[in-house]
């Protein structure tokens, strides 16, 4: 298991310092003149050659690359071309919004979906039609819309969240609990759709596989059968689905935060990207990819424990 | 949403013919899915076509007078914020926003389909090379990097929706790949290579007639999703220039404006739901019609030709063992067209306490069915459909999952065909063993470990504490015959019922395990079906044997009396093939597998 651990982290670091490099690569061959988009059409070349070299960025591009990979290692990814703040600490003081909407969906996800799958796979019937049905609905209708939908109908009209913002945990939780349940709600059902409908299937198919068969004929409750035997057999494709949906969930999370006012990590990026701030958007990149690493990571590590078989063969 | 982009349809196995492949196409414009989706789809295309001769007033056409003016003669759909004509900057908008998801589309095609076919026909470099740049774009918020390019290369939404291309482009590049790889094994590829055709040509002939119905709903897929996406950046403001009309920026303009003009928002966004909704619907109904090939919706059919229950006319004074006692035993199961259709014609038998009957057959034969009948474990899709069985002297049929319950394991217990697929991957040999231990007998953790290593000792096997917490994965098949017995032997049931307990298992392991159970079965008094197609397991074990055919028992008596002189031709057409050391043949049964 360690050994499994281990090469899976050492591939996943792998990964972040390939896009890493490319990344950087991109950005730097954009050919931006940061001295002069800071400074102004109006400053002398002097001072435009003067402010690119205070930045670094008039150095060779490697150069730049592996100062900004021994700093980053650290835990430093400089600061903002614009606004000078550190990119570290900017993440950090945004990070627990985005943390909050995004483990918040995961585990209603995971709970709606255990529920819903399981249900529609043991019982059939009405809760069965419905979740193929909301699996459809889920690819059919463009998330910030169904966000939108949900905004208009529950926040503008009903009142009875607010449309807008975001209180902290620590100041507030019941204002924490009435500014994140809505976007929660909104990124979530995109989330149960693909799911839900993927414990409906793992479970179907295990149930038909010959051990549970063998399990009943030894006199075991139905419901242990199901939630000790069949479920920790169907675990797996659910947790990769999980992994699959927390990059998309990265990306659901710039639109919910936009539309909600949330000052997380989403929103954030789409203010200091558009300004071509490329400290920034390093950081924020690299953030996003080891957020995934680790959740794919932890993802590996759950259905190694589970699964006794995948810890030997991988 | 996004996660979308990256996840693929199952492929679906085109195999219809040309002929075929028409009625799927009428099928799904005659799915009610489908076909408002087309509708909706091709009122969007003519908008996309014609925007300029149904658009009201040129595009900068603007008068602030009218601003938030309601939906009028002069302006259909109303005024926006800065007295636009919102039909005018919808038709011009849908050819924004779905020339921007068609670029995305073409572009994740291009890449994706010859990088997939390139990949899954040859393999090796090639193939590892691009699957490690998929699991890196896999790893991208595509959302992130959209932005992130934004900042690179400016505000110009169709370079952006080339960047969305190829990050879609794993999606067809994974369904290509998967389909080629299956295909390139075929014969007729092998056939195509030795007759000399290039790659090249087998490749668009033959391979690409395989992945091109899943292609399709691919594409279709990825165009909803690439509009959603797109219209996502326009309404964050990520897009083009705010004058441009697209339905995300009028989305977001309806969206500031929602107290003053909730119409506004109303618009763009009906468009964009039902436009993604419709290529989303017309993937689905596009998978239905070419999966289906005509199959009839089952229940409404089946309903019907349900057979009323049979109760079976039993003897005064017929002389039924209080152990296990089948009467006019039929099961069904539905066909293709949704009717029932039986595979056990109303059997008889009866199997006495310490006495072994051996059930023979042929595959299909209906003798596995007879067997879980007795068990409870027929597949949800079949059922009995008359009969009585007495196991323990409790009539079984129709019994529910309480009842079975209390009698599965001490009454009746079951020792399966195939050692390896009957115990559970994820748990230890003794957590196995332990649980019914625990929850049919009731003993405690201490109790049921000691029990369970008594057992494994009981079943030979010489190094029970390493069994115990081994896991299947970890020893062989004989060895998880003889630990599937000791589970069956577990709560010490009076009826053991035994499905081909040695066809799966090398042949002189299958001797031990036969000497096993004779041994367990002597020691315990117990009463065996013993289920087999081969004659000389039945000689070896068996008191009395029962022969089937065709779902109905053809002979039954004393073994050494069917063996020396059956009367059944049947029989001796079995027989003859055993003493010939010719196998039984094992004909593929009509429900596709063993019955």
């Amino acid at each position: 298991m360690i050994v499994y651990i281990v090469r899976r982290l050492g591939a996943g670091v792998g990964l972040v310092v390939s896009i890493s490099i490319l990344a950087f690569l991109l950005l730097g061959l954009s050919g931006q003149d940061v001295g002069r988009a800071l400074l102004g059409i109006n400053a002398d070349e002097a001072a435009v050659a003067a402010k690119n070299h205070a930045l670094g960025v008039d150095r060779p591009l490697i150069v730049q690359y592996v100062d900004w990979l021994l700093h980053a290692v650290r835990g430093d990814f400089g600061r903002s071309w614009f606004t000078s703040e550190t990119v570290t600490t900017s993440i950090a003081q945004r990070l627990p919004v985005t943390l909050s909407l995004v483990v918040g969906v995961t585990i209603v996800t995971a709970v709606v979906s255990v529920a819903l799958g399981v249900w529609a796979a043991t019982r059939g019937g009405a809760v069965d039609r419905f979740v193929q049905i909301l699996a459809i609905a889920g690819y059919a209708l463009p998330g910030f819309l169904v966000t939108l939908f949900l905004v208009v109908v529950f926040a503008v009209n009903l009142r009875w969240f607010p449309a807008v913002g975001y209180i902290p945990f620590a100041q507030s939780p019941t204002g924490w609990l009435s500014t994140i349940t809505l976007p929660i709600i909104a990124l979530s059902i995109g989330s149960i759709a693909g799911m839900a409908q993927q414990v409906r299937s793992s479970v179907l198919d295990v149930q038909n596989r010959d051990f549970v068969r063998t399990l009943r004929t030894r006199g075991l409750r139905t419901r242990s059968i199901l939630w000790r035997h069949v479920m920790r057999n169907a675990s797996a494709p659910a947790l990769t689905i999980i992994g699959l949906q927390f990059v998309g969930l990265l990306g659901g999370a710039v639109l919910v935060e936009q539309i909600f006012g949330l000052p997380g990590i989403g929103n954030m990026t789409v203010q200091y990207t558009t300004r071509g701030d490329v400290p920034v958007i390093m950081g924020l990149l690299m953030v996003s990819v080891i957020g995934v690493v680790i959740v794919n990571l932890l993802v590996d590590v759950l259905i190694g424990l589970l699964n006794p078989k995948a810890r030997a063969t991988a | 949403m996004s996660e979308m982009l990256q996840t693929t349809v199952e492929p679906v196995q085109d195999t219809a013919r040309p002929r075929q492949r028409r009625n799927a196409v009428v099928r799904t414009l005659t799915n009610p899915l489908g076909a408002p989706a087309a509708v909706v789809l091709v009122v969007v295309l003519i908008g996309v076509a014609f925007a300029s001769l149904l658009a009201p007033y040129p595009l900068d056409h603007a008068a602030l007078a009218e601003a938030y003016d309601p939906p009028s003669a002069t302006h259909p759909l109303g005024v926006d914020s800065a007295g636009r004509d919102v039909l005018t900057r919808m038709l011009y908008g849908a050819q924004n926003t779905l020339g921007g998801a068609a670029l995305a589309l073409a572009v994740a095609m291009l890449i994706g389909i010859p990088a997939g076919l390139v990949a899954g026909y040859f393999g090796r470099g090639f193939d590892s090379v691009s699957n490690w740049v998929v699991d890196l774009t896999m790893a991208l918020p595509p959302m992130l990097v959209l932005l992130a390019s934004r900042a690179v290369i400016g505000p110009t939404v169709w370079a952006l929706m080339i960047i969305l291309g190829i990050l879609a482009a794993p999606s067809f590049y994974r369904l290509v790949r998967g389909v080629v790889v299956n295909v390139r094994n075929e014969l007729y590829v092998d056939a195509a290579k030795v007759s000399g055709l290039s790659p090249a040509r087998i490749m668009s002939r033959h391979v690409f007639t395989v992945v091109r119905a899943p292609i399709i709903i691919q594409i279709a897929l990825v165009a909803g999703v690439a509009l959603g996406l797109q219209a996502g950046l326009e309404f964050i403001g990520v897009g083009s220039s705010p004058s441009t009309p697209t339905w995300g920026a009028m989305l977001n303009e309806g969206f500031q404006n929602i107290h003053r003009a909730p119409l506004l928002m109303l618009w763009p966004a009906l468009a964009l739901g039902l436009t993604s909704a419709a290529f989303v619907l017309l993937a689905v109904a596009l998978r239905d019609a070419l999966e289906s090939r005509g199959a009839a919706p089952v229940s409404a059919r089946s309903r019907r030709a349900r057979a009323r229950f049979r109760t079976p006319d039993i003897a005064q004074g017929d002389d039924r063992s209080d152990l296990l006692s089948i009467r006019g035993l039929t099961v069904a199961y539905p066909d293709d067209q949704g009717a029932e259709r039986e595979v056990v014609h109303g059997i008889d038998l009866d199997v006495r306490p310490g006495e072994i009957l051996g059930l023979v057959g042929e595959s299909g034969s209906g003798k596995s069915q007879t067997a879980f009948s007795a068990l409870g474990i027929i597949p949800s899709t079949g059922r009995v459909t008359g009969g009585s069985v007495l196991v323990g002297g409790t009539e079984v049929v129709g019994l529910d999952e309480t009842g079975w319950r209390a009698m599965r394991g001490t009454t009746v217990a079951y020792v399966p065909q195939e050692p390896m697929s009957n115990l559970d991957p994820s748990f230890t040999i003794g957590a196995q063993l332990m649980e019914p231990l625990r929850q049919v007998l009731g003993l405690s953790r201490a109790e049921a470990r000691a029990r369970a290593l008594e057992l494994l000792r009981a079943v030979e096997i010489t190094d029970p504490e390493r069994i115990l917490r081994a896991y299947p994965h970890e020893i062989s098949g004989g060895m998880a015959q003889r630990v599937l017995i000791a589970g069956a032997m577990s709560c010490d049931p009076r009826l053991l019922i035994a499905d081909e307990p040695t066809t799966a298992l090398d042949v002189t392991v299958q001797a031990e395990v036969l000497e096993l159970l004779r041994h367990l079965q002597q020691q315990r008094g117990m009463g065996v079906l013993l289920v087999t197609h081969n004659f000389g397991v039945v000689a070896d074990l068996c008191d009395r044997v029962a022969v089937m055919e065709h779902g109905r028992i053809v002979e039954s008596g004393p073994v050494t009396d069917v063996l020396t002189e059956p009367s059944h031709p049947y029989t001796r057409r079995l027989l003859d093939a055993m003493l010939e050391d010719i196998p039984i043949p094992e004909p593929i049964t009509a429900e596709g597998g063993r019955a």
